[in-house]
């Protein structure tokens, strides 16, 4: 039986010891969004498809022409559905860690639990629910007999990335958030501007200069057009282009642990 | 194991003068906050098995404590080592999600607590069987009573027996019968060599289960001791406070207290003495004094005095006058001044608060005439006596005797003797000579 010994730090270890309760809460929140409503699985992906076609309806034939060298007529299609997959899985992780502590103040008052097990919850949750859609999106290559045989495995290490920058920006915001609530609020607000800074319903060298340069810096778009490039080329990107992601993804887990082992003891205070 | 060890232990909070004065704490920006002690420098131990009882008023610190010891809350100084796995029962419902059933929920609670799911579904009939809530098991917990909740939340959290544990106030939710079955379980748990650390405002729970009880008070430890004896230092001490705020009530209530009357003579005012001591508060059956000092404003035939005591309800407890007690004054001049004691050699009432009127008046009554007539005009405490405690208003003096009965009949008297009321008459018979 796992022991928790309150007040040390042995964090990882801890989240081993509460694999059951991890497991239990991720099922539970996969069984809750498909079976919660008499349409479950239907509003699951209703919304990623109904992003799409609304995008595909506006901007096919205006993206087209950037499009160069895709003469079919569903490679707008593609390239908005490789961009928005790994967007939806960054922002559903970002979202949901960030108001991770706050929103489990009913669990973490009342029970002795590690604290980093509900992001760990949150993040394989979000994974289940990306498997959903990825399986979809998948089989609608496969009926376009476009299926990106070779380069598919390199979506592997791209996840973890995901994954790795949206719990460090997540945990490290999810903290502060506990005492200035306002953090919860921006993101939402933030992720919108984001949405549209990150080349997803426009292709990246479309962009003018200046802005172009602006846009550099965001972490995601490296991520986003590795995944366009899978999926719309089937080629693996040179990995050096995922340098500045992998090390600003570094950067922000280490702050995060930082920012949480300082300030976890304050937490269940503050809910 | 199950021992806890508990060395200077102290939680305090941080309260922030300025809004941003975390974040300026953060960039390195100087100390912004002052901290708040809800407990302070707490040791003790307790040994494996031992049964111990929190008491204290609210805001002692005893919920503190105990999210201490369940790990939930980390403490700003000492330590708190914990022997074993610490099963808590605080407050209502273990987080229990509202849209998933029983069933659902006894399995994310257990595994919340560390009881590995093969475990728990080895346990679930037995849970079940406990918390005894029929079919409501396969229905979402949202469509639970409140008193349901915490049936199913006990029987999780002790589905396996712990090496501590906690249990607040959460048990008296439960109706009597469920409350029975619990304490039974926690008994049982005891007897099998659990520590439990109890709080409870039941005296009763706390002596029956409990070997020991420590009292807090503004987050320190007051008394660590037997049950009885932690008790009832307890029930002194808030007896002291309520004293204290009931006096201060009576006189905010100042204002309320009616006067009334023709003020051909006046009350100039009304004491309690003890021992030669205005007093607000006495022990049931202590020797007092209601002093009067009266002043006639005019010449009078005749001048009774009356005094009234009235309980915290304004039940009339005791009422009597000089006109009864046959100390009536008669031919009184202008300007004359008195102070009229009515001793009491045994204050005879119950513990509580009470108040005391008094009334100037011609004869018997003072509904023919009334010169002056103070209602509440001092309000005091009677606080429980050294020797065996009772209820009600009045302190009867009473002696027990158990008669010893084989086949029906008398066998005789064993222990006592029933004296009653007589000693009381005599009193009052010697306060009318006086």
């Amino acid at each position: 039986m796992p022991v928790v010994s309150p007040f040390r730090a042995g964090m990882l270890r801890e989240c081993w010891g509460f694999r059951d309760f991890i497991m239990a809460s991720v099922k539970r929140d996969f069984v809750s969004r498909y079976l919660g409503t008499q349409l479950g699985f239907f509003w699951a992906i209703a919304q990623p498809l109904a992003m799409i076609s609304i995008y595909t309806l506006v901007f096919a034939r205006v993206m087209r022409p950037a499009l160069a060298g895709h003469d079919s007529p569903f490679s707008y299609s593609i390239y908005l559905c490789a961009g928005i997959l790994c967007w939806q899985l960054f922002t559903e992780l970002l979202s949901r860690s960030v108001g991770v502590f706050v929103h489990n103040a009913n669990l973490l008052k009342k029970v002795n639990l590690p604290k980093l097990a509900l992001p760990v919850i949150v993040a394989l949750s979000g994974l289940s629910n990306f498997a959903v859609v990825l399986v979809l999106f998948l089989g609608f290559l496969v009926a376009l007999g476009s299926f990106p045989w070779s380069s598919l495995p390199a979506l592997i290490p791209l996840l973890a990335l995901i994954v790795a920058f949206a719990l460090g920006l997540g945990i490290l915001l999810g903290t502060f958030n506990v005492f200035y609530r306002d953090i919860e609020q921006g993101i939402s607000m933030l992720l919108q501007f984001w949405f549209w800074l990150t080349p997803i319903v426009y292709p990246g060298r479309t962009l003018p200069g200046a802005f172009g340069e602006v846009l550099a810096w965001n972490p995601m778009w490296p991520i986003v057009s590795f995944a366009q490039s899978i999926f719309l080329d089937d080629r693996i990107p040179p990995w050096s282009s995922l340098a500045y992601p992998a090390i600003a993804a570094a950067m922000l887990l280490l702050a995060a642990l930082v920012a949480f082992r300082r300030l976890s003891g304050e937490i269940v205070d503050e809910l | 194991m199950g021992h806890l060890r508990v060395r200077n232990l102290g939680k305090a909070y941080k309260r922030y003068r300025r809004k941003w004065g975390r974040l300026a704490e953060w960039i390195g920006a100087g100390v912004h906050h002052e901290l708040t002690w809800v407990l302070r420098d707490l040791t003790f131990d307790v040994a494996p098995g031992e049964a111990v009882g929190v008491i204290g008023a609210n805001g002692a610190g005893k919920s503190t404590l105990l999210k201490l010891v369940t790990g939930t809350v980390r403490p700003t100084s000492g330590t708190c080592e914990a022997g074993g796995r610490v099963a808590g029962l605080l407050e209502l419902g273990i987080g229990f999600h509202p849209d998933f059933t029983g069933r659902q929920n006894v399995f994310m609670a257990g595994q919340t607590m560390g009881i590995p799911g093969a475990r728990l579904r080895s346990s679930m009939a037995e849970i079940e069987a406990f918390a005894e809530i029929g079919d409501y098991i396969d229905q979402p917990v949202r469509t639970y009573s409140s008193g349901m909740q915490v049936r199913l939340a006990f029987s999780v959290a002790t589905a396996v027996r712990p090496d501590i544990l906690v249990v607040d106030e959460a048990l008296s939710v439960g109706d009597a019968y469920f409350q029975h079955k619990s304490f039974d379980r926690i008994r049982k748990f005891r007897d099998a060599g659990t520590t439990l650390l109890f709080v409870s405002h039941s005296a009763g729970a706390i002596k029956t289960l409990c070997d020991r009880a420590i009292l807090l008070e503004h987050g320190m430890l007051l008394r660590d001791g037997a049950p009885d004896a932690v008790l009832d230092y307890y029930n002194a001490l808030i007896a002291a406070q309520r004293a204290d705020y009931e006096i201060r009530q009576g006189e905010a209530m100042g204002g309320r207290t009616t006067r009334s009357g023709t003020a051909e003579a006046s009350i100039e005012s009304i004491e309690l003495v003890r021992e030669n001591q205005a007093v607000r508060a006495v022990r049931s059956g202590d020797a007092v004094v209601v002093r009067i000092a009266v002043r006639i404003n005019t010449p009078l035939q005749e001048l009774s005095a009356g005094v009234l005591m009235r309980d915290r309800l304004g039940n009339d407890v005791f009422g009597t006058n000089t006109f009864y007690l046959g100390a009536t004054r008669n031919n009184l001049a202008a300007g004359d001044r008195a102070n009229i004691d009515f001793v009491f050699p045994r204050l005879a009432l119950g513990a509580g608060s009470y108040s005391i009127s008094a009334a100037l008046h011609p004869g018997e009554r003072h509904t023919l005439a009334n010169y002056d007539w103070w209602d509440r005009a001092l309000v005091f405490q009677v606080f429980p006596p050294d020797g065996p405690t009772s209820i009600g208003v009045c302190a009867l003096e009473v002696r027990v005797a158990w008669h010893e009965l084989a086949g029906g009949e008398a066998k005789g008297i064993t222990t006592g003797r029933a004296t009653g009321p007589l000693a009381t008459t005599s009193d009052a018979r010697s306060s009318k000579t006086d």
